[in-house]
């Protein structure tokens, strides 16, 4: 951790100033990958609106980068209405057992002009980096309905960013990309990657943590509401009282 | 100004907010009602997930019944032995809600019967309510009706016989029981207090006089609402408190004004209007459940990925 903090120093002042920049490409040069995000903490809090990471870093030479961004998997339903009776009703669900709740891809060209499918898929990357289980596989052609929706619906939320974001280079070497988390974000541990590829082939590849959590009063309140949720209970009923009574004592007079 | 609901995970205008909850809030002082039947549904339209708007509209009733209350026990206008059968009944059927709750919630189908269950009742209600307005639009020259004691005979066939003091009654203990259940089911699935239905009830079924009816239901839905927060908080965790203060500070303001303004205004049309605006938003209820969605899928998180 210490030594990503000190990473994170270098890799700054690197794209701060131009004389730093030269020693750190010195340091960078053994290495033929190096990267880093601007913040590794994410928090949620009261006013959060959605943010921008800063992803950076350096290679060793000419190359493409590609950037995957993971957040933590959970079981996820996709259910589809039905007309029962003139009204619409959920009537049929797939659960995937691992979707991922967030990801997007970055890359410094369009996927495909940098790798052949097969390697694409190998490698996971793009579309073939959400993998699906679904937990009752009876209908292939079902699933990949119920697959395309969820794809679709993420995506809208830009919780799925799969239209390719740009990964800019700065001369040769240095490279960089923002990428961009929406206020719906998921809260827990995410995954950087980032790929070098030379040749249709990925050369080496880095990962790198990323954490978002709920922070401050909100985060408290969320804690205290899964953690003690019959003290949370009392506590609201508590507030409730104590503000009905409030209300008829400051009215009574008027 | 947005804030970010910490139980909802969503940011939404803390004065959307406010003025939802002053305008509902209005319309509770101006009509006497408690608001929830309205609540409810408006927190649906605005975004707000269906499980969180009827568990955090529990804990708002909570609040606004506790000043009512209040009121009507220094008018001693409580029956309190009626209260605690209607209790046990509502404790009883606040139990049940909540595991069909779940239940429902688990298979995704709590969306639907909530819409489905509001779509009923404001329906009922606000026709009832409306050609209630119009009788008496009509007879207004006659002079006011005389609000007549009804009981049904067949009360008094039922056993386990109970005196009521207060209301003047000896009968079953079953049927103030079974009233209660209704209202607790109804306050665990649609985030109601459930007076609009226990009102009509103890007046026509049990035969209640008037005076007391009003304090001794807000009595039982104090303590059948905060049964009903404890048990949302403790099962699915869907109590919001940030979005239960925020209606409730504009709700205040809102009763404050309205039964203010009730004494200007003349009844009938009134209650006209509020049946009509009832009805309105169980025609958006039902538009919504019949058109065609624009996507008919939709994504749900069960939990954390194996």
């Amino acid at each position: 951790m210490r030594a990503a903090r000190r990473w994170a120093l270098i890799s700054a002042a690197c794209l701060a100033g131009l004389a730093l920049a030269a020693l750190a490409l010195n340091s960078v040069r053994a290495a033929p990958l190096t990267a880093d995000l601007s913040d590794h903490l994410i928090k949620i809090t009261t006013g959060f609106t959605g943010t921008d990471v800063l992803l950076f870093g350096a290679t060793d030479g000419p190359g493409d980068v590609i950037v995957v961004v993971r957040g933590p998997a959970a079981r996820t339903a996709v259910r589809r209405k039905h007309r029962v009776a003139g009204i619409w009703v959920n009537r049929s669900q797939v659960v995937f057992s691992d979707a991922p709740s967030f990801y997007a891809v970055a890359a410094s060209r369009p996927l495909e002009e940098l790798m052949g499918t097969q390697a694409l898929k190998r490698h996971q990357l793009g579309p073939w980096g959400i993998k699906l289980t679904a937990e009752e596989e009876d209908d292939d052609g079902l699933r990949i309905a119920y697959q395309a929706a969820l794809n679709r619906i993420r995506s809208a939320e830009k919780l799925y960013q799969l239209e390719s974001k740009k990964v800019r280079f700065l001369g040769e070497q240095l490279f960089r990309v923002d990428i961009t988390f929406p206020s719906n974000v998921p809260t827990g541990i995410y995954t950087v990657q980032v790929f070098l590829v030379r040749d249709g082939d990925v050369v080496t590849a880095q990962t790198t943590p990323l954490k978002i959590e709920k922070h401050g009063f909100d985060y408290e309140v969320f804690e205290f509401a899964h953690t003690h949720s019959a003290l949370y209970g009392l506590f609201a009923i508590a507030l409730a009282l104590a503000a009905g009574w409030l209300a008829s004592v400051v009215f009574r007079r008027s | 100004m947005q804030i970010y609901l910490p139980i909802a995970e969503m940011s939404v205008d803390v004065f959307l907010l406010l003025g939802l909850g002053g305008m509902v809030g209005f319309l509770s002082g101006l009509f006497g009602v408690g608001g929830g039947f309205l609540m409810t549904p408006l927190l649906i339209f605005i975004g707000i997930p269906p499980a969180v708007a009827v568990a955090t509209e529990a804990n708002q009733i909570v609040a606004s019944s506790v000043s009512g209350v209040i009121a009507h026990w220094r008018r001693q206008n409580v029956d309190v032995k009626m209260g605690l059968v209607l209790l046990a009944g509502g404790i009883f059927g606040s139990v049940i809600g909540i595991q069909l709750f779940a239940y429902l919630r688990g298979i995704g189908q709590i969306d639907l019967v909530i819409s489905m269950s509001y779509v009923a009742f404001l329906g009922i209600i606000g026709s009832l309510m409306l050609a209630e307005a119009g009788r008496a639009l009509l007879r207004r020259k006659g002079g006011a009706a005389q609000a007549r004691r009804r009981q049904r005979r067949w009360i008094h066939g039922l056993p386990i016989k109970m005196r009521f003091r207060k209301s003047k009654l000896y009968i079953s203990a079953i049927a103030p029981f079974v009233i209660g259940a209704v209202v607790g089911v109804l306050a665990a699935i649609m985030g109601v207090g459930g007076g609009f239905i226990m009102v009509p009830a103890m007046i026509y079924i049990l035969g209640m006089p008037t005076s007391v009816v009003v304090g001794t239901s807000l009595f039982q839905i104090i303590f059948v609402t905060a049964t009903v927060t404890f048990l949302q908080s403790v099962q699915n965790q869907t109590v919001d408190v940030v979005l239960a203060m925020l209606l409730l500070a504009g709700g205040v303001i809102g009763a404050q004004f309205g039964s203010r303004a009730s004494t200007y205004l003349r009844g009938e049309q009134l209650r006209g209007l509020l049946a009509i605006m009832v009805l309105a938003v169980c025609g958006k209820l039902v538009w919504d459940l019949v058109t065609t969605p624009e996507d008919l899928f939709s994504v749900a998180t069960l939990g954390a990925g194996s």
